[in-house]
């Protein structure tokens, strides 16, 4: 049977199905839950210094190819957060990643230390999500901002720590930039900035007006960051962006990716999805009789 | 393409001073228990259970913040968006089942009697308001149950809370179904499973998505708007937040302080 186990920095992934932030990741019983439902992996939902509410609703929208959010980052404030994890992570062996979003490299430190001080495995900079003004794309279409907070939070922690980056047109420039302060791997990507408008009422349908897309409908766009990212940077990629089957999650190892994020999939395929992607990953390599996953990643740049 | 359907209310009904009823001709099939997510274009999003899901489809609604207020401030004609049914429903099992109503839960219960009794299985209810003008669908309620009302003000029925008259009401039933205050609704878990009857209770969370993805309505790691609404007295005895604690809007745990039982 092929073997799917992947190593990131210092932390092994088996399956490298991890779930992504912002999905059933506030609070200790729901990401013990996503554990014990397959995930080989967890990242937090991103928290920030403060508590925040998050947008007014409508925060998600079904679509026909996808689903739109628009959230805005709510979270508890790493003070309230801080017991939930240590709850977890007394609970669980599979690599634990706190996500963080600040407005700048001073907020992005103070939270990385704290995350660091209560054993989380790995921390994910937010440089990426669409919704939440002057933080996450803010900075992350910046190629100097985003250097300047992976160099400030590198120098302070000792943790592998990953970029999460928007799926720019030019996502090589910007993840140049954190390999060369010091990123051990990249996040790509997140979800896609759009809207939904409604005919009847003649109004946008998101309280924030402004969502993200993510889902079945951006894996061409995903796949194209990871391709692109693969030839850009040494550093191992995380891909991310409409995987709910095992052949998309095996496209994005071709495409690069060394493991990979579902978030969508689990309105998809259910709290069981990380289990059944990998299953269906694990059938379709033993049909061709491939082995080891490692000998897929980023195959397609051969031909 | 979204799945939010814009739909116009037909009529509205006052029910009690702060209670209303907003009617609309809707079709999708939804179980007794369901809840739909409406849209106040513009202003809010909102979980509600449809209180009516028979000869017509309606939602009743307590005016309690900004997005209930506009609805309230709404007249026939106006305009609302409708995605849904989300959640699991009761599942009514036996020959005789208890009802147990408080404040505002009747507007998930109500659908669960009508099946009952069009099912021809007995329906008792103890029905519990702070006062008389509160008490919602007694109507409705005295025509489907063998109706009994508790007041906390005692100006109907028993001064008191329908906690207090439940538990006789307990024996002699295949099970009881409770939608209410969540202080009222564990008392009454723990006291049908002390009895060994079994018991539905439908619970309330603060629920932003509906899709069970946000993790917001998550209590102790299952989904309000997925696993729920409705939950087996098993899995609330399980559940260490039942009772105790909910979450704000920014996911932080607060305590359920009802120093008093309150509707």
């Amino acid at each position: 049977m092929a073997v799917l186990k992947t190593k990131i920095a210092s932390m092994r992934f088996d399956p490298p199905v991890i779930l992504a932030s912002g999905v059933m990741g506030q609070t200790s019983s729901s990401m013990l839950k996503m554990h014990e439902y397959g995930m080989g992996g967890i990242v937090t939902k991103s928290i920030g210094l403060e508590p925040r509410a998050g947008h007014p609703n409508p925060t998600m929208v079904e679509l026909d190819t996808g689903l739109l959010n628009a959230m805005g980052l709510p979270n508890p404030g790493i003070e309230d957060f801080l017991p939930e994890l240590k709850s977890l992570i007394s609970k669980v062996d599979i690599p634990i990643i706190a996500s963080i979003f600040g407005s700048n490299r001073e907020e992005f430190i103070d939270l990385a230390g704290k995350m660091e001080a209560n054993g989380v495995d790995a921390i994910e900079l937010n440089l990426s999500c669409p919704h939440a003004e002057g933080y996450g794309a803010s900075i992350g279409s910046n190629p100097d901002l985003s250097g300047d907070v992976v160099d400030g939070v590198v120098s302070v922690t000792d943790v592998p720590i990953l970029a999460k980056l928007p799926p720019l047109s030019d996502v090589s420039v910007t993840a140049k930039s954190v390999e060369h302060e010091g990123a051990d791997a990249i996040v790509a990507i997140n979800t896609v900035k759009a809207m939904a408008l409604n005919f009847e009422t003649r109004l946008p349908i998101l309280g924030n007006r402004y969502g993200g897309y993510s889902g079945p409908g951006i894996k061409p766009v995903g796949l194209r960051c990871v391709y692109e990212l693969f030839e850009a940077v040494d550093i191992p990629i995380i891909g991310c962006g409409g995987i709910t089957r095992g052949r998309d999650a095996l496209e994005y190892i071709l495409a690069g990716a060394s493991a990979l994020q579902v978030g969508s999939a689990v309105y998809y395929r259910g709290r069981e999805a990380a289990k059944l992607i990998s299953e269906e990953m694990i059938d379709l390599m033993d049909e061709q009789d491939i082995k080891d996953i490692h000998s897929l990643i980023g195959a397609a740049h051969r031909c | 393409m979204t799945n939010i359907e814009i739909l116009e209310i037909d009529e509205i009904v006052v029910e009690t001073p702060t209670i209303k009823t907003f009617f609309f001709d809707w079709h999708f099939d939804i179980e007794p228990g369901q809840f739909v997510m409406i849209w106040v274009p513009g202003v809010d999003e909102m979980p509600m259970s449809l209180s009516y899901i028979y000869d017509k489809r309606g939602i009743t609604v307590r005016n309690v913040g900004e997005g209930t207020k506009a609805l309230h401030s709404m007249e026939p004609g106006d305009r609302i968006g409708i995605r849904g049914p989300y959640g699991n429903g009761y599942e009514i099992k036996g020959e005789k089942i208890l009802a147990v109503v408080g404040g505002i839960g009747g507007a998930s219960v109500l659908p669960a009697v009508e099946k009952a009794s069009r099912e021809n299985i007995e329906v008792d209810c103890a029905l519990g308001a702070k006062t008389q003008k509160e008490l919602l669908f007694l109507d409705r309620l005295y025509d489907l149950t063998n109706l009994k009302v508790a007041t906390d003000d005692g100006s109907m029925g028993h001064p008191g809370f329908a906690t207090d008259i439940c538990e006789e009401m307990m024996k002699g039933v295949d099970m009881v179904i409770t939608c209410g205050p969540e202080p009222m609704m564990k008392r009454i878990v723990q006291m049908a499973i002390h009895k060994g009857v079994p018991i539905q209770a439908s619970l309330e969370r603060y629920l932003k998505c509906g899709l069970g993805l946000c993790g917001s309505c998550v209590i102790d790691g299952e989904r309000v708007c997925v696993e729920g609404p409705v939950f087996t007295g098993e899995e609330l005895n399980n559940f260490e937040e039942f009772g105790k604690y909910d979450r704000d809007s920014s996911g932080r745990k607060k305590p359920l302080e009802r120093p008093k039982q309150t509707y």
